[in-house]
């Protein structure tokens, strides 16, 4: 698929810990980080956290026994709870990953009410806001100190 | 061999940018030589769907995660702050926020007034003229009337103060302190041939519309059609010297990994506060088997950053997010030395307006505020775009045991030996970031603010890199004198960073810049003996 470097069982293991990560909504219309398409980005995207997760990949197996997706759904909670308490910078790496993709797919983006575009060339309106507040900053005299 | 030149110039950021201009009026055969490459406005992140991404990879502030075949690896383990620039035209101009506050009067007597460190060689009111000079050059957004500071007069009008603005102003006008539209060099009306700000909110990482000012569009476009040669992906390894110990040239590896030696009857060194004494400690000869121009054995040390303590916190509606410049206030109202505090010196409050989608989820993660699992949706919906902060630029005073060495085994790509360094932030500055928190948190609380959190010190905050070759007038006690030129070695000059003999607690690029300028017009001055 992508150059991405996982095994086969990594790779579903990714997939079944980025959807109990965030899981789909229909309260909020979104998918999980486990969607198809937003799991694709994320294997197109691990770049300089490669290494990271394949660490953070092998201690979740590690502690699980055996692939983290082949655990039953109870099993799986307990592994990930644990896997959160110790996974350190590797996970942190591998949740980083996941939030990066996640949140800029157009149909989270348009959940959240935000426009699914870069900013450049349309950019923004951000009001001037009332200029008065500063009259009292006005009055003060000078703060600074002179020196001769 | 190649051709001599008058004057050469290492480095095209902030202050090389600034003298090559400066110097160019003299039709002195000027090149500067830039290890970095041109970027185009089409390649910044803000054009693209993974802008956010991009924070954390091609444009990440951090040069070791960063990691592009221009920069070059810095050992910061021993240092709680790690070092954040970029490497290319403009250098770490294209990587700044374009907060752009000057030095205090009081910032250049700390001695005098204060009893700490020392003075400066200089002071505001020499630098003066050449700070209106560098707001015109680069452009310089902001509102006359700051009573916080001697008065001047901005090219353009304010940034907008937005949602957030109007919160912070309100609050502070609550608590009674001092707040202030920031001077920033982004555009705020279409200002000699660059568009005014259109709000992409994103700035960082430089600016698509070319509205936050870089030097690769302020001041190289003038000085190279003013004959100045900038040549990039030229990487320098070191200043050699002649018999007689000045300075003879530079030896450096082309873009096609070729060494090269430019001969120079002048040589600037503008690489930064790392960048410059990491090339001074790597020109060792038998003159100077310490380092070039280091016979006070104080290239590389006294390195200050700015420690920055940042407070923030969520409000109950959505604010700007990332929408707009994300630096638009400041406040002075801790910046003098209280008597009554247990600290010295001060620091500036730096207003943040929001954080994009991205950063807001990440940020979150990792202080443990979003819930894995169906929490998770709800939990951020009451974060993105809510939250508002503020951080303290503190002061940092020299310490010679905060220093730049060379790593004995991390080399860059061209085999040169990597700088590292050793920091610690000391009790003063420790004891001014306490004191700003809990003033952050007064702030934030007036401006209906909740689930406060600190960061402190920011990890990726070593923006500002100083004091690693000071200026003074006496030999055994500083690098470069009262305009920049080194003791030992009379045809060799510094203008950035490393010559500041303080930080003040201010974004120190304009006064880098004002500096350079400064230092630019004394060799002009001087041209008839400048080596006497």
């Amino acid at each position: 698929m992508q150059n991405h470097d996982l095994s086969a069982d990594q790779v579903r293991d990714l997939r079944a810990l980025a959807g109990m990560i965030i899981p789909p909504s229909a309260a909020y219309d979104v998918p999980g980080a486990d969607d198809e398409k937003i799991f694709n980005d994320i294997l197109r995207s691990l770049e300089r956290d490669r290494d990271d997760i394949r660490r953070a990949l092998s201690h979740l197996a590690a502690i699980g026994g055996c692939a983290f997706a082949d655990l039953e759904a109870e099993r799986r909670t307990e592994v990930a709870a644990a896997f959160r308490e110790v996974g350190g910078a590797p996970l942190a790496a591998l949740v980083r990953v996941v939030l990066l993709c996640y949140y800029r797919d157009d149909r989270v983006m348009r959940s959240l009410g935000q426009e699914a575009r870069p900013p450049f060339p349309k950019g923004h309106v951000v009001e001037q806001g009332d200029w008065s507040l500063l009259d009292p900053v006005r009055a003060r005299p000078p703060m600074y100190r002179t020196v001769d | 061999m190649l051709d001599k030149v008058d004057a050469l110039i290492v480095g095209s950021g902030a202050s090389g940018a600034a003298v090559a201009w400066s110097l160019a009026d003299t039709r002195m055969r000027i090149v500067c030589l830039e290890q970095g490459d041109w970027v185009k406005p089409t390649d910044y992140p803000s054009n693209g769907r993974d802008w956010e991404a991009r924070l954390f990879s091609d444009f990440a502030i951090n040069p070791n995660r960063r990691a592009r075949p221009t920069d070059y690896p810095i050992n910061d383990a021993n240092s709680p702050i790690k070092v954040v620039n970029f490497n290319g035209v403009g250098g770490s101009t294209i990587m700044y926020t374009a907060h752009f506050p000057r030095m205090h009067p009081s910032d250049f007597r700390v001695r005098t007034l204060d009893g700490v460190a020392d003075d400066w060689p200089i002071d505001y009111a020499t630098l003066e003229p050449y700070f209106a000079e560098n707001d015109r050059m680069m452009g310089v957004s902001g509102l006359a009337g700051d009573p916080a500071y001697p008065p001047h007069q901005p090219p353009m009008p304010p940034l907008p103060l937005g949602k957030s603005g109007a919160r912070f102003g309100k609050a502070m006008n609550q608590l009674g302190w001092h707040w202030w539209p920031s001077d920033s060099t982004i555009a705020t009306t279409d200002y000699e041939g660059r568009a005014r700000c259109i709000n992409l909110g994103h700035c960082t990482p430089g600016c698509a519309q070319g509205a936050k000012a870089s030097t690769d569009i302020t001041y190289w476009p003038h000085a190279i059609r003013a004959g100045v040669e900038l040549r990039t992906m030229c990487r320098v390894r070191e200043v050699t010297v002649d018999a007689h110990g000045m300075a003879s040239g530079v030896i450096y590896y082309d873009a096609e990994g070729k060494e090269q030696f430019q001969p120079a009857e002048v040589v600037i060194l503008a690489c930064n506060g790392v960048g410059t004494p990491r090339l001074m400690l790597n020109s060792v000869s038998a003159k100077f088997p310490n380092g070039i121009a280091n016979s006070s054995g104080l290239v590389g040390k006294n390195l200050m950053f700015h420690p920055y303590a940042l407070t923030y916190g969520y409000v109950d509606e959505p604010l700007d997010g990332n929408h707009g410049p994300p630096l638009c206030l400041w406040s002075q109202q801790f910046y003098e030395t209280d008597p009554g505090r247990d600290f010295v010196r001060g620091y500036t409050f730096q207003f943040g307006r929001g954080v994009g989608a991205i950063m807001e989820a990440i940020v979150s993660a990792n202080a443990g505020r979003l819930p894995w699992g169906e929490e998770h949706h709800g939990a951020y919906r009451k974060l993105v775009n809510r939250r508002i902060g503020l951080s303290a630029i503190c002061e940092d005073l020299p310490d010679e045991h905060n220093r730049v060495t060379l790593d004995p085994d991390l080399k860059d790509s061209s085999g040169i030996p990597a700088p590292k360094l050793d920091y610690t932030i000391s009790a003063n500055s420790l004891k001014m970031m306490d004191h700003g928190i809990a003033r952050a948190k007064e702030v934030l609380t007036a401006a209906g603010a909740s689930n406060i959190a600190v960061e402190s010190p920011i990890l990726n905050g070593g923006w500002h890199l100083l004091g690693t070759a000071r200026m003074g007038t006496d030999p055994e006690r500083s690098v470069v004198n009262e305009w920049g030129r080194c003791h030992d070695v009379k045809n060799l000059f510094i203008v950035d960073g490393s010559i500041w003999v303080t930080s003040g607690g201010v974004n120190p690029t304009s006064t880098i810049q004002a500096l350079a300028l400064y230092i630019a017009d004394s060799i002009k001055q001087r041209l008839a003996n400048l080596f006497d």
